[in-house]
């Protein structure tokens, strides 16, 4: 009985040891926004090929990872939200807002033919606050004329789970109705005035394929690999903008801030598409916390610094938007703002 | 002596472990307790700042708005004991013909074997893959079914829902209402016979009042689980955060809405208000299966 529990305790400590003496190298963890996963996916197992530095990404979702990045227990978040003054005010120092690409959120919708609709802001809005309730609504039929309209009920789909994406066209529709903006406002999750919930991208695009009629909301990527129809719509300038990865990258041809807390939505760019947004990569701008180590900061610099550099390059393959070259300057600004102990780490 | 002595010897052995084995007992029924309350305490402590904030109008508000931080269970409370029950009925039409069946008609062979391991397959599926059966094969049917007659026929909502959960639950409530009618006493099925009943009144007269403090049992574990199911339900319900109108109508049940809200929620105010949820689910399940035991008690010593 006796040797076969020395036998036991030895076989831990073996895998203890083990486990310990293979961290030597420098390790990071991340958390966060499930729309550029796949994105992040390839660039992250690309730079541990290049670089030989394992980077741990969790998409648990942009509230998910703000709050992991507050708690300390993950080197850097992934939001497509910007972070609220309460979210600030709880993190305790500041935060930088480091883009790494823009995506587009697209209306997409079943009818029979797969007609190309145009849509206004107005009607969008007017849509999802349940005013307007038939296809074949003299408004719809008024900037459509060359479709053919049936007077099928629209069912309105949305995301019955807290989500980016949500939060991009809410911030839209509250830039382009005050009704919306007063009566639901925008955020990740919101109380739906009406329609019919689906979980994830997948499950509303899954939703919207099955049930004719419907009008619902995905990220532009979705609406491209399932072949569903989806809308033009009129921008600020007045321009009927189709969805695609350049007019997404226009979108983010107006005056950029300092720190990239930009919302594109509702863009003045001319040529842009009004429903884009920044997806960011969260970090603390004093690296010096919880005890972190030096090489961990200079890790996490190089990072971000090939992620908005080499690794643009793997953005369009997968229909994200890349950085323009103007983003790119600011996000340099703000990766080399980062310091340890006070001293930038990169010059 | 020897041998007696060894006798001794084993006697003494018995005894101390007779004991400990006792004390091992006592201590995993007292770990099962302390974890129960520690899970009602962890909730508590965690949903307090929405308990101060609505205190007993959470349970009656009809609201759930992250963006204002205005938050209200009924619609979601609503959801959940409408799905439940509907499920449990639809459930029971199937699931006490198939005990009846196996328990009474065909206790042994090769066909009762065959029937028993294909419902006990039903409650191996994953409840993933009910959701998705649920979304691809029986929306477009009830979606069919509701243009027929003449609901807004968008396919998911409570009815689906409630579809999919009794198909799920059938097994839990089939295999105990099995045992359950197998042990009837012979004697008293006998007896019934011997004095003219035909085989249709032994069991209506006979076998399901003996048996029925047992086939409830069945019914309260299905409830049980069908209160709780999470995944199954989200994906078919439609998520709608409005009290449910009619059956056909979208809805949202409280664990569908923790499950999908709880990774994004920013803010204590909203994260301790899904905790509440968590927490009213919890009462509500014990509140049920309390009742559900004084029932059974009442109607065991009925005999």
């Amino acid at each position: 009985m006796k040797r076969s529990w020395m036998v036991f305790l030895l076989f831990f400590a073996l895998l203890g040891f083990y486990g310990t003496g293979a961290a030597k190298e420098v390790e990071l963890i991340g958390a966060g926004a499930t729309f550029p996963y796949p994105l992040y996916s390839k660039m992250l197992d690309t730079y541990y090929q290049e670089h030989g530095i394992k980077i741990n990404y969790q998409a648990i979702g942009s509230g998910g990872g703000i709050r992991q990045l507050t708690n300390k227990t993950v080197d850097f978040g992934g939001s497509d939200a910007i972070m609220s003054d309460k979210d600030l005010k709880e993190a305790g120092a500041p935060v930088l807002h480091i883009p790494t690409c823009a995506g587009a959120v697209v209306v997409t919708y079943n009818l029979g033919g797969d007609p190309q609709l145009k849509f206004t802001p107005d009607i969008i809005a007017d849509i999802f606050l349940g005013k307007i309730k038939k296809w074949n609504d003299p408004r719809l039929t008024a900037i459509n004329p060359e479709v053919k309209l049936a007077g099928t009920d629209i069912t309105v789909v949305h995301r019955s789970d807290g989500s980016g994406t949500t939060a991009i066209f809410s911030s839209y529709l509250s830039k382009v109705s005050s009704e919306w903006k007063e009566k639901v406002g925008a955020g990740p999750s919101l109380n739906w005035p009406a329609g019919l919930g689906g979980k994830g991208n997948p499950g509303v695009a899954g939703l919207v394929k099955q049930t004719p009629g419907s009008f619902g909301y995905v990220e532009l990527i979705y609406a491209f690999q399932n072949k569903m129809a989806y809308a033009t719509i009129k921008n600020k300038k007045g321009n009927f903008i189709k969805p695609s990865i350049a007019s997404t990258s226009l979108a983010a041809d107006t005056a950029l801030p300092e720190d990239m807390k930009v919302d594109l939505t509702d863009t003045d760019a001319a040529g842009g598409y009004p429903i884009s947004g920044f997806t960011w990569i969260l970090a603390y701008k004093e690296q010096d916390y919880a005890g972190r180590p030096e090489e961990k900061t200079k890790a996490l610099v190089n990072l971000l610094w090939w992620m908005t550099h080499e690794g643009q390059k793997y953005a369009e393959p997968l229909h994200y938007a890349p950085l323009s070259k103007a983003a790119v300057g600011k996000a340099e600004k703000l990766i080399r703002s980062i310091t340890y102990k006070g001293t930038s780490m990169m010059k | 002596m020897p041998a007696a002595r060894s006798k001794i010897r084993l006697h003494y052995k018995w005894g101390v472990s007779e004991a400990s084995f006792r004390k091992i007992l006592y201590l995993a029924g007292l770990i099962l307790l302390v974890l129960l309350v520690a899970i009602l305490f962890s909730l508590v402590v965690a949903a307090l700042p929405a308990l101060r904030q609505f205190g007993f109008g959470f349970l009656i508000g009809k609201t759930w708005d992250p963006v204002r931080g205005e938050f209200g269970a009924l619609a979601f409370l609503v959801g959940t004991l409408m799905s439940s029950f509907m499920a449990l009925l639809i459930s029971m039409v199937f699931s006490l013909p198939a005990s009846i069946f196996l328990g009474e008609y065909f206790p042994h062979g090769k066909v009762s074997g065959f029937m028993k391991s294909v419902i006990e397959l039903l409650a191996g599926i994953p409840s993933v893959i009910y959701g998705f059966w649920g979304l691809f094969l029986l929306v477009p049917v009830v979606r069919a079914l509701e243009t027929v007659l003449g609901v807004p026929p968008q396919g998911v909502g409570i009815f689906t829902a409630s579809l999919v959960l009794a198909v799920m639950i059938i097994p839990y409530a089939a295999s105990i209402g099995t045992e359950v009618i197998r042990l009837v006493p012979a004697g008293l099925k006998e007896a019934a016979l011997s004095l003219g009943a035909t085989r249709f009144e032994v069991i209506r007269k006979v076998v399901l009042p003996y048996a029925s403090s047992g086939i409830f049992a069945g019914v309260l574990l299905a409830l049980g689980r069908a209160l709780g199911e999470t995944m199954a339900v989200t994906m078919v319900i439609g998520n709608s955060n409005f009290l449910p109108t009619s059956i056909f109508s979208p809805g949202n049940t409280m664990a569908s809405v923790i499950a999908n809200e709880f990774t994004e929620a920013t803010g204590n105010l909203y994260l301790a208000s899904l905790i509440e949820l968590a927490l009213v689910l919890f009462i509500v399940t014990t509140v049920i299966n309390i009742l559900g035991k004084l029932i059974i008690h009442k109607m065991s010593t009925r005999k």
